[in-house]
């Protein structure tokens, strides 16, 4: 971490970190190539299809923050984690919601403990009687206060901070960035494309090592260009028939294949119909657990209605479901039921 | 390699995606990052870079295409010499040029030098597609576009009609229902409905990727003859939120009910969120206190009383004759979705007589459902089925004018389009005078107000506002005004 003196040196951008081409020096690169991340993203346990690895790979190369958007559940904030995982690098999660501000995204004063400090010098103050009274001493007091209460003995450190300031090499994820107001976006900003944090009292803070950052979002509200342009953008969609079954396989323990391909087929099938919430991968994962544990070889119509609000949350897709799958009508009132 | 990107991102600003000059830089940058001859690396470093949602994903998609189309020498022969007479060795050369070909149909083009026949073509098609070989399945696409397209060099089209033709010669329908019952042949005999069900899909995924490689082989050929630039223009399509309501074709209908659903609740976050911050209340005064305490008594975080929301009544009265009905049915859809928002709904559709659509919309969960019956049921005919927007006003104000208040805000949706009856222009005036708005959408360009029997004038004096309202990014700016 370096904290330059004053804001003109921040302003100079003389730091270490602006490339040739004015893009950032990402460092050392941490994947070799597509294929690289692909495979160790896959002994981690996460199936990364080529377009996932591809924007990982570009993230890592051009030190950008990775923007994943797409329906719940189809393993955003997992793809983080697992690079974390693989990189040996520590994961730093910034949960946002609605009334997310500066003092719980960047940084806090620690006003306790300025008031105990300050106090602590009052009574210091009162015991010496040359430094109190005496005009010119008291100013030159308040001055090494004023010094000594914003100094990072007083700061208070919150997650996109602690990101920018730790040696260690660092994973930043910012989750369900679409909760926040529109105006406290722009709080990422910085971080985002400089890798620094300005505080007024301190200086600019710059990242020694770039950290990888992802952002997730479940795409409730359009984000700012400003944002949107500072990002690689990744849309995460329900994964092919291929990849859902490997999922199952790896992610599962004690799945067939057998059945790791009929999940995958069952929940294609009801991805084409038109439901009002779509099953996710981990509600595909919860079924193939709940199959393995009712200790089901191979599934067939009356075992998938049995469990079918495994993988389905309304009533009315409950209903829908059962009829299009052809698993018989007067049964499916009974599923829903037990849902 | 420069050159080729700026026009790119030329086309993707043409086709109205926001590329900013940032982008365009960073997508540079991203190119040298990533193995050139990996064409899936290209299109999803430039995705990553250009694309920031996905909803411009397809129009990305096209413009990927043509202007990284799979090129080679030989290709550029094909367009200008005839594809006919290419036809025998051709299978040949593709897979060279892709370098995705299979061993399989290599063999058989070369060692035969005779084109497949039509049977022979359907044969190995449906071999290839049974057993799911993806490589055999794009040789052969290439074949029966050689075969059934017909392509002319030089011809200014898109290749939709080559589509066509050669997905007739093929007949879909008819392999998957070979499919289908090979299938239950294997299984012996019969399939239980759940298994039909699961194989259907997954034929019907084999012959949408079938499809799919017809599309990308025709549109390989089109590059070849015509340029990237010259089709990249006649490929370009309006994105969805742009696609006009009333000249939408059908695919474009279900992209545009698919899209309606996110845009609802995109909206519905958006005005709950604003109804909570939009306005501060008065200052709390005992909070404030109470908050102060951790500071030693000084008030330095002021908290203020959560406004009570204005949740407004809405009456909402379409018109739903054939001009203007897939329009209604669009502003229905989305009102309806957004009813937790407003503290009453209540609709009501005429084409020349008038009737309240209300009951059809409780207790539904498919909004699609209750517009099929509003279409069915709603008793809308008073004489021949014609529009008269002046009848329906007046019987509308008669039977329902006195449950108006000054809450309710009234949207009427129509383009007002008479048939040269009397226009009953009063009842807007009335009540105006009576409710909080009357706003008036239109699904017709501005510059047709008021052409022809369009009486728009006449209503629209008395209104608070006339809305021009043709795609979704109208009615959603719309909405969010009025909430």
């Amino acid at each position: 971490m370096s904290v330059p003196d004053d804001h003109a040196a921040a302003a100079a951008g003389s730091g270490g970190i602006q490339g040739p081409l004015g893009f950032p020096d990402p460092g050392p690169p941490r994947f070799d190539s597509v294929a690289d991340v692909r495979d160790r993203l896959a002994q981690a346990g996460y199936l990364a299809d080529d377009g996932m690895a591809g924007v990982v790979h570009l993230a890592d190369r051009l030190a950008k923050p990775v923007l994943v958007e797409g329906p719940a559940g189809t393993g955003k904030t997992e793809l983080a984690k697992s690079v974390a995982r693989v990189t040996a690098s520590r994961l730093i999660r910034l949960q946002c919601y609605e009334g997310l501000d500066e003092s719980k995204a960047l940084y806090e004063w620690n006003y306790r403990k300025q008031l105990l400090r300050i106090q602590a010098q009052q009574v210091v103050d009162d015991d010496d009687p040359l430094a109190s009274g005496a005009g010119r001493g008291a100013a030159r007091t308040w001055h090494e206060l004023e010094e000594d209460i914003f100094s990072e003995e007083f700061l208070l450190t919150r997650p996109l901070l602690e990101a920018i300031r730790t040696g260690e090499p660092v994973v930043l994820l910012i989750d369900e960035v679409d909760r926040v107001e529109l105006e406290t976006e722009a709080l990422l900003l910085e971080v985002l494309s400089d890798y620094q944090v300005s505080i007024p009292e301190l200086g600019t803070v710059r990242a020694e090592r770039i950290p990888m950052v992802f952002l997730t979002s479940n795409n409730t509200r359009e984000l700012s260009e400003a944002l949107k342009r500072r990002c690689l953008y990744l849309h995460l969609d329900y994964p092919s028939l291929e990849r859902e079954r490997e999922i199952v396989l790896t992610r599962v323990p004690g799945v067939s294949e057998e059945l790791a391909d009929q999940v995958a087929r069952i929940v294609r099938s009801l991805r084409t119909l038109e439901l009002k919430k779509y099953p996710s991968v981990s509600e595909t994962l919860d079924w193939a657990r709940t199959l393995v544990v009712l200790g089901v070889e191979s599934v067939d119509a009356e075992q998938a209605k049995a469990t079918l609000h495994v993988l389905l949350k309304y009533r009315s897709d409950l209903e829908r479901a059962a009829k299009e799958l052809s698993m018989g009508e007067g049964d499916a009132n009974r599923t829903a039921r037990h849902a | 390699m420069l050159d080729v990107l700026t026009g790119f991102v030329t086309e993707l600003r043409a086709a109205g995606l926001p590329v900013s000059m940032t982008e365009a830089i960073d997508a540079a940058e991203a190119v040298h990052h990533i193995p050139l001859e990996d064409r899936q690396a290209l299109k999803y470093a430039l995705a990553a870079t250009l694309v920031k949602s996905s909803a411009h994903w397809k129009a990305f998609e096209t413009a990927f295409e043509v202007y990284f189309a799979v090129r080679g020498p030989q290709h550029g022969g094909d367009g200008t010499d005839g594809l006919d007479e290419e036809a025998p060795g051709d299978l040949d050369r593709d897979d060279e040029a892709t370098g995705e070909g299979a061993g399989l149909g290599r063999g058989r083009g070369g060692g035969g030098g005779e084109p497949l026949s039509a049977e022979e073509l359907a044969e190995m098609l449906f071999r290839a597609l049974k057993s799911a070989n993806t490589a055999q399945v794009a040789a052969l696409a290439r074949q029966a576009v050689t075969r059934y397209a017909g392509m002319e060099p030089g011809r200014p089209v898109g290749g939709t009609y080559y589509l066509y033709r050669t997905l007739r010669n093929l007949d879909l329908d008819g392999l998957l229902q070979r499919l289908l019952e090979a299938a239950r042949q294997e299984a012996g005999g019969e399939l239980t409905p759940l298994e039909e069900r699961l194989a259907t899909d997954e034929f019907r995924s084999r012959l949408d990727r079938l499809r799919r490689e017809l599309e990308d082989e025709i549109r390989r050929r089109l590059v070849a003859d015509r340029g990237a630039e010259a089709l990249a223009r006649s490929l370009r399509k309006p994105l969805p939120e742009d696609v006009d309501f009333m000249h939408a074709t059908r695919e474009e209908l279900t992209a545009l009910r698919r899209a309606i659903h996110p845009l609802t609740r995109k909206l519905a976050v958006r005005l709950a969120r604003k109804r909570r911050h939009g306005r501060k209340g008065a200052l709390d005064f005992r909070s404030t206190v109470r908050h102060s305490l951790s500071t030693g008594g000084v008030p330095v975080d002021p908290k203020f009383r959560y406004p009570r929301p204005a949740k407004p009544e809405i009456f909402v009265v379409a018109d739903i004759s054939g001009s203007v009905a897939s329009f209604a049915r669009f502003t229905l859809h989305l009102v309806y979705a957004i009813a937790s928002q407003f503290s009453k709904v209540r609709s009501f559709v005429f084409i020349d007589g008038i009737d309240e659509v209300t009951p059809f919309f409780e207790g539904v969960d498919d909004v699609a459902e209750a517009l099929h019956r509003i279409n069915t049921e709603a008793d809308v005919v008073w004489v021949d089925g014609h529009s008269d927007y002046g009848h329906a006003l007046s019987v509308f104000w008669e039977r329902w004018g006195e449950e108006i208040t000054p809450r309710t805000s009234v949207l009427l949706l129509g383009d007002a389009r008479n048939n040269y009856h009397a226009s009953q222009a009063w009842v807007l005036q009335e009540m105006r005078h009576r409710a909080r708005h009357v706003y008036w959408l239109n699904p017709e360009p501005r510059a047709y107000w008021g052409t022809g029997d369009s009486i728009l004038d006449e209503y629209g004096v008395h209104c608070d506002a006339v809305y021009e309202c043709r795609n979704l990014r109208q009615l959603e700016q719309f909405v969010s005004e009025l909430a």
